[in-house]
């Protein structure tokens, strides 16, 4: 499979990077360069095999903990870092006019 | 001796002994750091003050008989780890001004056993890379270099290159780090230092900037092996905070180190002889396996027949898990903002001028392969080819207790080589993947030089939360290989 332009903007898109046309081509070469190496992963028979989702070595079993608040009233930790806010929120530009 | 060459392990006999301070000790490496940093760049951000009110502190712990395991050790962290109050950068120009409120698990654990810390060390932006050419902070130097081009500069491997470069050139005592596939053990070969990537689980991971959630162990860096089993056992731990972290005790490591390889079964699997693999490299893994036998232990050949596919199932499963992790930067809750003309365009340029190169190009990898229509066919089967090569492990452990390779392709290359094509740059974790996709300890060791007198490394592969005897056969190799060469820039 070979990626196209057209492709390359929608996946920009989609992960939310602003790409300039300058940099389409560049990027679609060394897109399909990674693309075309990982392709040999089509030469291995996994029929039957169960994926491997999580990196647990073993049987791994996700924990559970009572459903209790545990942390919280810490409104202005939270808004520290914020790069603009306004009160006790985050603030972005006008979304609804 | 002066302070800087200390080991870990020396340096807490001394303030035992009280022949040094914490102080004074803490007080060297800054005055090594000053000297040094500059040229070497390994810490983006150096805490003189914090420290030495920290090693005052520790001094006087010490001295009410409340020494915890590491009072009084200066060491360096990764900029990956969040310390509270301390900018915390992931070596990213999006992360810029984030100054956590939190300290991480592994970071608090190391100030609870005494631990002074001395800066926040240089890495590849988001740990995606090996060579710390992607940090937004600029390179790092690897202080060591060739005897017939000494003026070439190298690159400390990556990604977590500042920690092994403060390490090997004493700017620090020992570090944090963190290994994804292969950031800690490439690096600590590369520098001519020990490191280890724990199992999975055995750190917790509350607190460390998250770039692929199933590949991510926090570990140690440090100048032996026995510095490494002393920092492991406060890093690690069961924290309630990480679900993935492992809920068993945390054995003696240190005790490990001695502990021999008499009747010991190391396999040595077939795979890893890559075609055109240097001749020195090859000779080393043979006279590390040659130290073994005549250490007691018996080197049975293994078969790890998927070996060749995980470079490329990496490829898959850690772009697609940074893909996910990374959509939390979007320049409105912290790090960097670039304004834009509404929302999205104001998450678009923020990402775009946030992100460097290499981390764009993952994302973009990640966000296809997840995508609809291609999830299957790179995904599904990618964590499919990832349970065959963690089957292979499985089946080699009937035949041997720990596995021995190199520890990397090659000695460290130069900072003006390999960075045209991603896929080069991507062979030097061909021998260390393997055991982040199966969730393995691995620990590298440095066992020799090359002909232009470069440290070379070999690993030590073991079972699940085994590291004791992934310690013992490092220890054995540490010990036979008797590695005494150091660095040409040095405190």
């Amino acid at each position: 499979m070979s990626l196209d332009a057209a492709t390359v903007r929608r996946v920009a898109n989609l992960a939310r990077l602003r790409l300039e046309e300058s940099e389409v081509e560049t990027l679609r070469g060394e897109l399909n360069g990674i693309l075309g190496w990982i392709e040999q992963l089509q030469q291995v028979d996994t029929e039957g095999v169960e994926p491997m989702a999580g990196g647990a070595p073993g049987e791994a079993r996700l924990p559970w903990r009572a459903d209790a608040v545990t942390d919280g009233g810490i409104a202005e930790k939270v808004l520290a870092n914020a790069p603009d806010r306004e009160g006790a929120y985050f603030a972005v530009p006008k979304v609804v006019e | 001796m002066r302070p800087t060459d200390l080991t870990l392990a020396q340096g807490l006999d001394a303030l035992e002994r009280r022949e040094i301070s914490s102080l004074e000790l803490t007080d060297a490496f800054l005055d090594a750091i000053e000297r040094l940093n500059p040229r070497l760049n390994a810490y983006i951000t150096v805490t003189a003050e914090a420290a030495r009110e920290a090693a005052r502190a520790s001094d006087a712990r010490r001295a009410k008989g409340e020494a915890g395991p590491l009072e009084g050790i200066p060491l360096g962290i990764k900029d990956l780890f969040c310390t509270e109050g301390v900018r915390t950068t992931a070596a990213s120009r999006i992360l810029g001004p984030f100054v956590p409120p939190y300290e991480s698990t592994v970071t608090a654990n190391l100030k609870r056993d005494g631990a002074v810390f001395l800066g926040k060390l240089n890495m590849d932006e988001f740990a995606m890379g090996s060579s710390n050419l992607t940090s937004a902070f600029g390179p790092v130097e690897n202080p060591w270099s060739r005897a017939n081009d000494p003026s070439k500069r190298l690159v400390p491997g990556g990604s977590s290159g500042g920690s092994a470069a403060a390490v090997a050139a004493r700017l620090a005592m020992g570090a944090t780090a963190t290994d994804t596939g292969g950031s800690i053990r490439q690096p600590a070969a590369f520098c001519g230092i020990a490191g280890i990537k724990p199992t999975y689980g055995r750190c917790s991971r509350w607190g460390i900037v998250a770039f692929a959630s199933s590949l991510d162990q926090a570990g140690p860096v440090a100048r032996t092996v026995e510095d490494n089993a002393i920092l492991l056992s406060s890093m690690a731990g069961h924290d309630p905070k990480d679900s993935t972290s492992a809920n068993l005790p945390v054995p003696d490591f240190r005790a490990a180190v001695a502990r021999g390889v008499k009747g010991l079964r190391i396999g040595v699997p077939e795979e890893y002889r890559l075609p055109g693999m240097p001749a020195e490299i090859e000779a080393l893994w043979e006279q590390g396996l040659a130290w073994l036998r005549e250490a007691g232990a018996e080197t049975v050949p293994i078969s790890l027949p998927h070996t060749k596919y995980a470079l490329p199932t990496y490829y898959v499963v850690a772009p697609a898990e940074a893909s996910s992790n990374l959509a939390r930067y979007d320049g409105v809750r912290f790090g960097l903002r670039e304004n834009g003309a509404d929302l999205k365009d104001l998450y678009e340029r923020t990402r775009a001028r946030g992100f460097g190169a290499e981390v764009r190009r993952r994302i973009m990898i990640g966000t296809y392969v997840l995508s609809a229509g291609y999830y299957d066919a790179y995904y599904l089967k990618a964590q499919k080819v990832r349970a065959l090569i963690r089957r292979d492990f499985e089946e080699a452990w009937a035949q041997c207790d720990a596995i021995v390779t190199p520890a990397t392709p090659s000695a460290a290359f130069a900072m003006d080589e390999k960075q045209d094509d991603p896929v080069t740059m991507y062979l030097n974790d061909v021998f260390t993947v393997t055991a982040n996709l199966a969730g393995l300890p691995g620990l590298a060791v440095p066992a020799g030089l090359d002909a232009q007198g470069l440290p070379l490394g070999l690993q030590v592969i073991g079972r699940a939360f085994d590291e004791e005897t992934v310690f013992a056969v490092g220890g054995a190799i540490e010990r036979a290989a008797g590695f005494d060469a150091k660095p040409g820039i040095m405190a």
